[in-house]
């Protein structure tokens, strides 16, 4: 056990846990952020996926001490009120079934559309398919991220929306 | 934004039937009305309740699990209701067998089935009782009065009164015993593409799923599990868990030994420390070759009759053309993305439950037979489910959870890793099944008869399981001779109802093999399967399959190196016909087109059928091409996702779906699409290699 500070979502956290203890238990257990979801363990399926200083990882793999100092951003906190580009490409396509992958799909496309704004299908499988959706939502996940590509690249065009990351 | 609210359903529901206690689950969207708790709600039904400021609350009896009933029953009670669909919000319900039935529960693709007529009339009769409140208090005949988004409007006068204002009125009035529904002509919100009600709470971290549920005081538990089915604990020591730092107890259940600490994951590595020895069991002796080899040895004897149309032993004996075939298919694990998991709370006053159950009487159930409590004294609290595809309807998760509380006295919540997950689901049956067929000397069959080794676990009539012989027994081709026959075979690996069910692999051995006979006479598959379509009672399916083939362009040319397969399912009360495109890339099979069509009738959610066909296909995809679950010893050999990996995007083929329109009795869309993807894909890789694919998953040397 040791205490161990960082940001979350902006926020300065300092928590008490044992080193090892992934960031995913952190956030859920300790922080009751429950919208980063547990779903192997061992960075095969991507749901557990939140930005590190602005990079996609995997916290289920990430160790809390690794942590230390750094911002962390989770889906409560891409932006303040769903306004960010990918939430609003997957609020128009309604892409969600189940809902438990999408925290970490959404993580993975906002992350992959801040390094390349109009990725094309080949950058999204490379991307994407490290993230796994049993209710098949691919093909909407498809669509939405290049919808999301469209409004960053108008809101680019202009004066940058708040919330857009 | 209010996102998911947990509110005290004493003081939430001030008028109509006194309400059970405990907390219950209500969300609605932040731009809806509903933000506000009404002063006062009237029960107009055990499915719509409506606020004196107009808010109209939807009791959910069906679980949400991505398949849309949340969004999709609101559809249908708001049409027959006359209501604002931007005031409507949802309650899940608790298990109340007298306005619910005795099963509650969200399985076999019947959400919209089952709800269709009862939703109807629950809509229309609230309706009515409100019409019929305000033409006493306008003190008119009821025929001058009309509902329209949520009032009721005095055609004589052109007064208004909101649903709100009446609601309280209305409740007290006896309920119509015939309420008249809507003429389809006039259907506004069902058969619309309505957005879903849960897709703001599902890309903002709001929605709260089973594995989310907090509770004051809630302690964290995993169980581990002996790793051969059946097996027992022989003794443990609990030593070096209880060093673990957090661990606060580990304590022996019927499933395994509970490791019980402050959070998930000190409760997992006090697991890790953990050292149990089992008792493992006679499942132990089982392992994949012997479990087929004995399915096999079944499958060379008679067994129970499970159809038996004319007299296919005669007409195989004396056919010019005669052919063989042995199909098998594998153990599947439903594997959904969230975990299994399950809060519990036994105190003083009764149970709770939090859990992402998809039945709510089987889960309560299981908690009064453990703490000993009148069921009526177990609360089942809902929440979302991370997938479910079947394996939800299980209880073991939710026993886990009430030993753990029971024995700690506290609020547990109990979380299975991915690898408990995949190790100790209840799986799709394996099955061998061996197929003979007939064809008279024009080409066209005159007998199919078969034979399924397959363990049994929806119960045995006359020695025959449907669930296991769904999709061979119910041929929708018509053939003069069928025989089909069964046999339970049973090494003791749990299994349970899987999407689709039987029809996952029996539609995939049936497609097959109506596919060689068409290609041993010489036929294009398409035509094969039309010729045996042209009875009057097989139009709808002859529909499907003529739109599916139409839609893919069957017949025209492709580009070098791919090619066509086509198949065909009547299942859950809905026809689905698919045609996969598909090629070889370095060896292997590439799915590039799958061109579906449907027919379930009346449809309520255009946009929510469409993500359901293309969800069933993905996961038609994922066992097509790469699910297995092998046995070693009596273990499952996969553990996580790197063993047994399911469809990723740079797999996903371009998907379509077309749809026959009709207003029949709605059929269900959850399951139809999944079983005709890996015969699709394997007739097509036959067109394209000439080699035959009788076993799942697809593998590269199958076709090499």
């Amino acid at each position: 056990m040791a205490e161990v500070k960082f940001n979350v979502n902006g926020k300065s956290q300092t928590v008490n846990v044992s080193l090892a203890m992934p960031l995913l238990w952190v956030l859920r257990d300790t922080l009751g952020l429950t919208g980063t979801k547990f779903g192997c363990g061992m960075a095969l399926c991507g749901a557990c996926t939140v930005h590190l200083n602005g990079q996609a990882i995997r916290s289920c793999i990430t160790p809390i001490s690794s942590v230390a100092g750094k911002n962390i951003t989770t889906i409560e906190g891409l932006s303040p009120d769903s306004t960010h580009a990918v939430q609003r490409a997957w609020i128009e396509n309604d892409v969600p079934q189940c809902g438990y992958c999408q925290s970490g799909q959404i993580m993975a496309a906002a992350s992959l559309l801040a390094k390349k704004t109009r990725p094309t299908d080949a950058d999204i499988d490379e991307v994407m398919k490290g993230n796994l959706c049993r209710c098949g939502t691919y093909q909407s996940i498809r669509r939405a991220i290049h919808r999301a590509s469209e409004i960053l690249t108008a809101s680019n065009g202009t004066a940058r929306q708040g919330g857009v990351a | 934004m209010i996102g998911v609210r947990k509110v005290n359903r004493r003081n939430f529901l001030k008028t109509g039937v006194a309400s059970a206690a405990g907390l219950t689950l209500t969300f609605a969207l932040p731009e809806r009305l509903a933000a506000q708790t009404p002063a006062t709600v009237a029960k107009l039904n055990g499915y719509v309740h409506i606020g004196s400021n107009d808010a109209i609350t939807f009791v959910l009896t069906k679980s949400e699990m991505g398949q849309g009933p949340l969004t999709s029953l609101s559809q249908i009670l708001a049409e027959e209701l006359e209501c604002d669909w931007k005031k409507i919000r949802t309650e899940i319900a608790g298990v109340d067998p007298k306005l619910y039935g005795p099963l509650q529960g969200t399985f076999g693709s019947l959400s919209v089935r089952t709800s269709w007529k009862p939703l109807r009339a629950a809509g229309a009769s609230a309706r009515e009782m409100l019409v019929e409140a305000a033409a006493r208090k306008w003190a008119v005949d009821k025929s001058q009065c009309r509902a329209e988004n949520g009032v009721v409007l005095n055609t004589g006068t052109n007064e208004r009164l909101t649903y709100g204002s009446l609601a309280e009125a209305a409740a007290k009035l006896p309920v119509p015993p015939t309420p008249a529904t809507k003429d389809p002509k006039q259907f506004r919100y069902v058969g619309k593409s309505l957005k879903r009600l849960d897709t703001p709470l599902k890309v903002n971290g709001t929605a709260v799923f089973g594995i989310d549920a907090k509770v004051p005081g809630m302690l964290y538990a995993v169980v581990a599990k002996c790793p051969v089915f059946g097996g027992k604990v022989a003794s443990f020591d609990a030593t070096k868990a209880k060093a673990v730092p957090g661990v606060k107890q580990v304590v022996q259940i019927s499933s395994g030994v509970a490791v019980v600490a402050d959070n998930t994951w000190n409760a997992m590595e006090g697991r890790r420390a953990l050292e149990v020895q089992w008792d493992e069991g006679p499942v132990a002796k089982w392992s994949s070759p012997g479990i087929r080899q004995m399915f096999a040895d079944l499958a060379a004897t008679p067994g129970a009759v499970a159809r038996k149309v004319g007299d296919a032993g005669a007409a195989l004996t004396s056919a010019p053309k005669k052919i063989e075939a042995v199909y098998e298919a594998p153990y599947l694990s439903h594997a959904p993305m969230e975990p299994m998991n399950c809060t519990a709370h036994v105190h003083a006053n009764g149970c709770d439950i939090w859990a992402p159950t998809q039945i709510q009487t089987a889960a309560r159930a299981t908690a009064a037979n453990i703490t000993g409590l009148p069921p009526e004294k177990v609360e089942i609290h809902t929440l979302f489910l991370g997938g479910g595809f079947g394996r939800r309807g299980g209880t073991d998760f939710i026993a886990d959870a009430v030993e753990c509380s029971k024995a700690l006295g506290a609020p547990v919540k109990l979380t299975w890793s991915r690898e408990d997950d995949m190790q100790h689901d209840m799986y799709r049956p394996a099955s061998y099944t061996t197929f003979s067929g007939a064809l008279d000397a024009d080409g066209w069959p005159v007998a199919f008869t078969s034979r399924i080794a397959c363990p049994s676990f929806a119960g045995l009539n006359n020695g025959v399981d449907r669930a296991a012989v769904e999709g061979i027994a119910d041929l929708v081709y018509d053939i003069p001779n069928v025989q089909v026959e069964y046999h339970v075979a049973d090494p003791g690996i749990p299994t349970t109802y899987w999407r689709s069910v039987g029809y996952s692999q029996n539609t995939f051995f049936t497609e097959g093999f109506i596919d060689e006979l068409a290609h041993s006479a010489g036929k294009d598959p398409l035509e094969f399967r039309r010729h045996m379509l042209q009875k009057k009672e097989s139009a709808r399916a002859l529909a499907v399959l003529e739109l599916a083939a139409e839609k893919a362009g069957w017949g025209k040319p492709l580009p070098a190196g791919r090619a066509r397969g086509i198949s065909l399912v009547n299942n859950i009360g809905s026809f689905n016909a698919q045609v996969a495109e598909v090629s070889l890339e370095k060896g292997k099979p590439k799915v590039h087109r799958v061109v579906c069509a449907v027919d379930c009738g009346q449809v309520v959610n255009p946009a929510i059928l469409e993500q359901q066909i293309q969800s069933g296909i993905v996961y038609g995809l994922s066992a097509a091409l790469k699910g297995a679950i092998t046995i070693d010893r009596g273990r499952v050999e996969q553990a996580n996702f790197n063993q047994y990996d399911p469809l990723r995007m740079d797999e996903m083929p371009v998907v379509e779906v077309h749809v026959v329109e009709n207003h029949l009795d709605p059929g269900g869309i959850g399951e139809a699409s999944t079983p005709t993807s890996a015969p699709a894909i394997a007739n097509a890789l036959f067109a394209l290699t000439g080699k035959r694919v009788r076993k799942l998953p697809i593998r590269a040397e199958d076709l090499a």
